[in-house]
Order: structure tokens, then C-alpha cells, then sequence
């Protein structure tokens, strides 16, 4: 059961990755990876609520499976953002690829300390 | 709106509308090999994560090392299906790239992880965990796609392929 949720989550999570960065990128033509770093920003948000709420007793380990393990791991991605972060460099573009590691990192723990923070508040209040 | 540009190498290898292949790649069966792979990819993270618990307070060690696995195979994968006009079935980068490789590594546990290190008062652990992770990933992803493109480019010499163009730089050891 507890496999089947991760498969299913992970079923989930990594073609929504897709479809938001097609999205963003249909939206906004960048060289900075803006598709990606939303994903992690956001997918960092939902697990850090996800995870708040689990601690604090206001969710249960299987919706834990379900939405964190599965579809927040699969949302998110270090591969893409390693990849294109060396893309950007070896094109000589060190600002955007400095830019895309700052930012997806502060912003990714910020989302994920608000999300943390916010849940307990709720749950415990 | 982007616009793609013929000829373009993508630089986000999830997807890259200036590629042209990839903007008009078609959805139904891009998505299922995507959703497929990312099953597959998440569970190989659950089941090391399983294996390899971290308890309170301690280094995420199953996190870490999938992460940095997982850009190190990215590395490998896209110089062999993206790169010096070098191309792949459509749905060989889908399937292993955006779905199994995407779906193994996670970026909201690395978030969560640290946060849950400075909430169990481990600051300096949080600290470390957060750098030595963005560090190994890019190591390993640079590392890799330059011993990859080293390797390619030692058999085009051979003469087991065309040259499939573009200048790579460095010989990758």
C-alpha cells in the first residue's frame, strides 16, 4: 500500500513538473529557468505544510506518501537544476546561473519554513 | 511567449520550447512516459530512503547521495540525447530524464530536511547539509557530462560514429 502511494504520487508529480514548466516558459521567454525554479518553490511550500501538519498531528503518514514522497519529490527536481544551471555557465551566462542557485535555494527554504510554520500555527491553534 | 529557435540546444532539460522538436513534441505520450518514469524514480528514492533512514537530528545521508546520483545521470543522459545535434527516440529524455531522473531527485525534502535541522536545533548540521548538497550536484553534474562528452567524442575519433557536430571543450580527463 504504502509503495503503491509513492508510485502514484511520483505518477503525478513528475508530469505536472512538465506541464507547469511548459507553462511558464509558453508565458515568459527567458533564459533564466523560471519553469523550474516555480516547481521548486512551490513544491517546497506544499511539503514544508505537508510535513508541519504530519509533526504537529493534522495529517496521516499515508497522505504523507501520497503528497510528499510522492508527488512533492517528484514535483520538485535537483537533476533539471543542476543541468541547466552547468548549461547556463558553459554559455558564459554566470549571472542567470549564480542567479538560478541563490534563488532556488533561499527561496526553496523559505517556502519550505513558511509552509512549516503556517501549518503548525493551524494545526495547533 | 517563447519562440522556438532552430537549431537551439536546450538549457532546461525538462523541456525547452526554444527547441523546436520539444515544443511541438506531442503531449499524450510524452506525459505517460513522464508519469511512468516518474513513478519509477520516486520509488527508487522511497526505497532508499527505507534503507538508509535518517534519524533526528542527523545528516540526510539517502537525500544527499540521491540527489547527487541523480545529477551526475543527468549529466550522462543529456550530452547522450541533447547535445552536438546528437538526437534519441523522442521519448528516451521524457521517460528517463524529466520522468525517472526528475521523479528520483527532490528538491522540497532537501528544503524540508534543512528546515527540520534548524528546527531541531542542529544549525551548523542545516547549514552544511544545505551547501555540501548544492555542491555535489553541481559537481556531479559538470563531471559528468564532461567525462561523457570525452567518451563520445574518443569514439567519433574511432570512427564508430559521424562527427555529430558541435565543439565541446575540454577532453573530459
Amino acid at each position: 500500500m504504502n509503495w503503491l502511494l509513492v508510485l502514484l504520487g511520483g505518477a503525478v508529480g513528475a508530469p505536472l513538473r512538465y506541464l507547469t514548466d511548459r507553462a511558464v516558459q509558453a508565458r515568459h521567454d527567458s533564459v533564466f529557468p523560471w519553469g523550474t525554479f516555480t516547481v521548486n518553490a512551490v513544491g517546497s511550500l506544499v511539503l514544508g505544510a505537508l510535513t508541519g501538519a504530519l509533526l504537529a498531528g493534522g495529517a496521516s503518514s499515508r497522505v504523507g506518501l501520497l503528497l510528499g514522497t510522492g508527488v512533492c519529490g517528484a514535483l520538485t527536481t535537483y537533476s533539471t537544476f543542476s543541468y541547466e544551471t552547468l548549461r547556463l555557465a558553459e554559455r558564459g551566462r554566470w549571472l542567470p546561473a549564480a542567479a538560478n542557485v541563490a534563488a532556488s535555494v533561499l527561496v526553496g527554504l523559505g517556502a519550505a519554513a513558511l509552509g512549516w510554520r503556517v501549518a503548525r500555527l493551524l494545526v495547533a491553534g | 511567449m517563447t519562440r522556438p529557435v532552430p537549431g537551439a540546444e536546450a538549457i532546461d532539460p525538462d523541456v525547452d520550447l526554444h527547441v523546436p522538436a520539444q515544443a511541438a513534441e506531442p503531449q499524450a505520450p510524452v506525459l505517460a512516459a513522464v508519469a511512468a518514469g516518474g513513478a519509477l524514480g520516486a520509488a527508487a528514492r522511497y526505497g532508499l530512503a527505507l534503507l538508509w533512514p535518517a534519524g533526528a537530528g542527523a545528516f540526510p545521508w539517502a537525500t544527499f547521495w540521491t540527489n547527487a546520483a541523480g545529477c551526475a545521470l543527468i549529466g550522462v543522459l543529456m550530452v547522450l540525447v541533447g547535445e552536438g545535434g546528437r538526437t534519441a527516440h523522442p521519448l528516451v529524455r521524457p521517460f528517463l530524464g524529466v520522468g525517472v531522473l526528475g521523479g528520483f531527485t527532490t528538491f522540497s525534502t532537501y528544503a524540508v530536511d534543512v528546515v527540520r535541522l534548524l528546527d531541531e536545533g542542529r544549525g551548523g548540521l542545516a547549514l552544511g547539509y544545505a551547501g555540501a548538497t548544492v555542491a555535489a550536484a553541481l559537481a556531479a553534474v559538470t563531471a559528468a557530462a564532461r567525462l561523457t562528452r570525452g567518451a563520445v567524442r574518443g569514439r567519433v575519433r574511432a570512427g564508430v560514429r559521424p562527427r555529430a557536430g558541435g565543439p565541446g571543450r575540454g577532453r573530459g580527463r
